[in-house]
């Protein structure tokens, strides 16, 4: 009954690609769809949570914006040139482009935004930003950043909801947290904020002075903020909402809704962050410090079971460290197959003698309960004696932040490149108390660190494949966490919602191409 | 003048009560687990030291706590009450943002579970032992006993996935751009799924309440008094044995006034109302400490405001009262 499901997606995405050919777009109609959570803010850089990035995604922009295979589009830069030695970018801005209070778009509000706004406020930005040594504006519209040595994923950081925009003539000079404008977000997007009803709706209207000619094509966008998931699936069901973003709506609730008259899917438009699922297991204390437990644990997992019941045969299960969506994958590496027997055996061998271990499940919602209970079976299985414990949002933070755990879920995004998203889990100079988004487990290993750091800056991209798949073969070997899951996030909306999915972001940016078919 | 003196003194034995309550309230807050500071990094999804040191500053989470609790008290005492972590706007102005919304929905639950609980409470007395007094009674305590959630989800099932008839979420029709009459037409066509449910408990409270205390008043010698000189069973019913059973439901309502302001969290969660109860849970989650300190002064003081207004109305309903209290 799963693999159908997986299979009506690429038939819906195929009658669709045909259908947008077919038709020109029309002008036009709003969008209703959810945001969840309620965002706290919509000025991007200084709240960089999900939700925001989703919203505001629409109503600011980036230099870049990246297509489902992760390659550079133009955006606020329409073209760039990289320097033979990899450590020189030059950046051509689009011209005529304005802010949404009228004021033009020039190379000094790249300056701004990358060298002072993101410097000060985003923890993200700032980890790209200790490559660059300096950002210069040599005209109103050429931007030249040049970094310290080459960093090889520097081309995929200037994705809206990471290295935003932001208007100098705005922030310039003041507190940038208590500044007035961050009430009513000034970008350059194809929407312009409107009306923000807190616990109701966002409201993004047409930005008509938008300098792509013809878009957009909506004459607005109403983001409903709906608080109860099975609420949000009956406003789907009964035709209030349009489009339901990935992870808005229960997963069981999924395959129903996807199944009903003028429904389509996509699980496109997540590959820039290709949310990867992983069990945290404590590499400092207690059974899960013994490398031998860990790859029991992953041989005790039965990982396509997972797969299949609690996320409707979408996703993909991993071999290893390095997600399908980032680059350098290696892929000789043998799989942790679901093989209790060996799993077993490694126990014995490390005479694991039935201490009880706890697993915290993530505190996002009923699936993520049930994969806990779905673990807890498989590990019980193999003999391991294993306690699920739950926590809510806060508290789930703080036993992370404070390593009181031995096995907990979590995911994290991986940003296209092991450099951005992937390296910061094993590297050892990550380990520190108080984020959940470190090296939380603990892992401390030097060739690994050698590895990474070498190949974060290696340059051209052969080099830093052979230093990845080097260190993919330790880390396989240690299992500093366990590998669950790049989780598939499909997308559901009418299907006379048209050309909504056309950016490795997904819906983040995607209404800027849309129309309605109405 | 005997009403100035009570009101007097109550009001202030409120503000001292208040008072502790505050300092309670934030003392409690410093007990679960969890910093809004590492939350509000953990939900960015990035956070360095510079980061978290950044927000920790910023709310004042880096001063000593006897520090924080006097900054708070004694913003309260000028009627600041601070910033909300987590959306950087002061917590009176999202309060107050939220309240009209949440007296809509609590207040109407209010009147109606009152108004229907009293009128079925009544009937159920005056057909004891016949089938429909039983009938009331069964249909009381089903409502009595059902989770309210399921209720919600039920009714949303019913009246708007099924039948249609009615909005299934939210305060008013996003988009449709109502004004005047439309909107009001609109709001209360929302507002019915909401208040219902959210009543439904109430109600069942109230009808079980007025038919046991009624019955409990007919027994009474003033009763047979009553009967003995003629009066119509109507009058007896209503003037002597109705006014006499009130007391104990005015309490009862007196408590479920108090806590109309603190919201509804199911209700305003399944139903996606912009109300106070939404606005506490969330903070909660997030442990946005500010906003919740300052619900829960709202509420505290709603609670204090009601009891006096219960205590008023008891003597009026019973005029006994008064000598005592004076």
């Amino acid at each position: 009954m799963k693999k159908p499901l997986a299979l009506a997606i690429s038939a819906a995405a195929l009658a669709f690609t045909s259908a947008a050919l077919a038709d020109d777009p029309k002008e036009g109609g709003v969008v209703n769809t959810i945001i969840q959570p309620e965002p706290p803010g919509l000025v991007l850089g200084m709240v960089q949570n999900a939700p925001t990035r989703t919203v505001s995604g629409n109503i600011y922009e980036g230099l870049l914006r990246y297509s489902t295979d992760l390659e550079p589009m133009p955006q606020l830069a329409e073209s760039w040139e990289v320097s033979e030695d990899g450590r020189t970018y030059t950046f051509h801005l689009r011209e005529g482009v304005t802010w949404h209070d009228g004021e033009a778009f020039t190379a000094d509000d790249v300056v701004f935004s990358a060298d002072v706004f993101h410097r000060e406020l985003n923890p993200s930005a700032r980890a790209v930003l200790q490559h660059v040594e300096s950002i210069e504006a040599t005209d109103d519209h050429t931007v030249v950043f040049t970094l310290t040595q080459p960093f090889g994923p520097f081309l995929l950081s200037f994705e809206a909801g990471t290295f935003t925009m932001v208007p100098e003539h705005l922030y310039a000079g003041t507190d940038f947290r208590d500044n007035e404008h961050n009430d009513h977000p000034i970008g350059t997007g194809p929407f312009k904020f409107s009306n923000w009803e807190r616990g109701t709706v966002i409201e993004l209207v047409k930005n008509e002075e938008y300098y792509e000619e013809g878009l957009p094509y909506l004459d607005g966008v109403n983001w409903h903020i709906i608080p109860d998931g099975a609420s949000r699936a009956v406003a789907f069901e009964n035709e209030t909402i349009d489009v339901l973003p990935s992870g808005t709506v229960e997963n069981f609730d999924i395959p129903r809704l996807a199944e009903m008259d003028n429904v389509c899917m996509t699980e496109e438009g997540h590959e820039y962050f290709s949310p990867f699922a992983m069990l945290w297991m404590n590499n400092r204390e207690g059974p899960t410090a013994d490398k031998r437990f860990r790859q029991a644990v992953m041989y005790a997992m039965d990982r396509e079971f997972a797969k299949d019941v609690l996320w409707n045969g979408l996703g993909n299960v991993p071999l290893s460290a390095f997600g399908s969506n980032a680059r350098f994958q290696n892929d000789d590496l043998e799989p942790y197959d679901h093989n209790p027997e060996r799993a077993r055996e490694l126990l014995d061998e490390m005479g694991y003698d039935g201490e009880e271990i706890t697993i915290l499940p993530l505190p996002y919602g009923e699936t993520w309960t049930r994969w806990a209970e779905a673990v807890q079976q498989n590990l019980r299985e193999v003999g391991i004696n294993v306690e699920t414990q739950a926590t809510d949002v806060g508290g789930w933070n703080q036993r992370l932040g404070d390593w009181d755990y031995d096995l907990a879920f979590t995911y994290l995004y991986q940003y296209g490149d092991p450099a951005l998203g992937i390296s910061r889990t094993y590297l050892s100079d990550n380990i520190a108390k108080g984020s959940p988004w470190n090296n939380v487990e603990g892992y401390e290993n030097e060739r690994v660190d050698e590895l990474f750091n070498e190949a974060a800056t290696a340059f051209p991209d052969e080099e830093r494949e052979k230093l990845y798949r080097e260190v993919q073969e330790i880390l396989h070997e240690d299992v500093p966490v366990g590998w669950l899951m790049e989780l598939g996030f499909p997308t559901l909306y009418r299907c006379d919602v048209q050309n909504l999915v056309t950016s490795g972001v997904g819906v983040n940016d995607g209404f800027k191409d849309a129309w309605l078919d109405r | 003048m005997v009403y100035a003196r009570l009101i007097l003194m109550r009001l202030f034995k409120a503000v001292i009560v208040l008072f502790l309550i505050v300092i309670f309230n934030f003392l409690l807050i410093q007990l679960a687990p969890g910093d809004p500071a590492a939350i509000l990094a953990g939900e960015a999804g990035a956070a360095d030291q510079e980061f978290l040191n950044q927000l920790r500053e910023r709310f004042g989470l880096d001063q000593p706590m006897y520090v924080q609790l006097w900054r708070y008290v004694s913003g309260i005492a000028m009627l600041d009450f601070g910033y909300s972590y987590r959306l950087g706007v002061p917590v009176f102005d999202l309060i107050m943002d939220r309240l009209p919304a949440t007296l809509l929905l609590t207040g109407t639950a209010f009147v109606l579970s009152l108004v229907l609980g009293i009128v079925a409470g009544s009937m159920a007395a005056a057909r004891v032992k016949k089938p429909s007094g039983s009938l009331i009674m069964a249909l009381a305590l089903v409502f009595y006993a059902t989770p309210l959630f399921w209720v919600a989800l039920m009714s949303v099932v019913v009246f708007s996935v099924y039948l249609g008839w009615l909005p299934a979420y939210g305060l008013y029709t996003v988009g449709a751009g109502h004004t005047g009459f439309a909107l009001v037409l609109d709001v209360a066509k929302h507002l019915v799924l909401p208040a219902t449910t959210l009543a439904l408990f109430f109600m069942a409270i109230y009808t079980r309440m007025t038919r046991t205390s009624m019955l409990d008043a007919a027994q009474q010698d003033y009763v047979k008094t009553a009967r003995a000189k003629g009066l119509k069973p109507s009058i007896i019913q209503r003037r002597h044995v109705l006014r006499n059973a009130l007391l104990p439901i005015i309490t009862l309502a007196g408590l479920q006034a108090g806590q109309m302001v603190g919201g509804a969290i199911l209700t305003e969660t399944v139903f996606a109302w912009p109300g106070i109860g939404r606005l506490m849970f969330e903070a909660l989650q997030q442990r946005d400490y500010n906003l919740l300190l300052g619900i829960f002064f709202f509420s505290a003081a709603l609670v204090i405001v009601f009891n006096i207004i219960t205590d008023l109305v008891y003597s009026l309903a019973d005029p006994r009262i008064k000598k005592g209290a004076a």
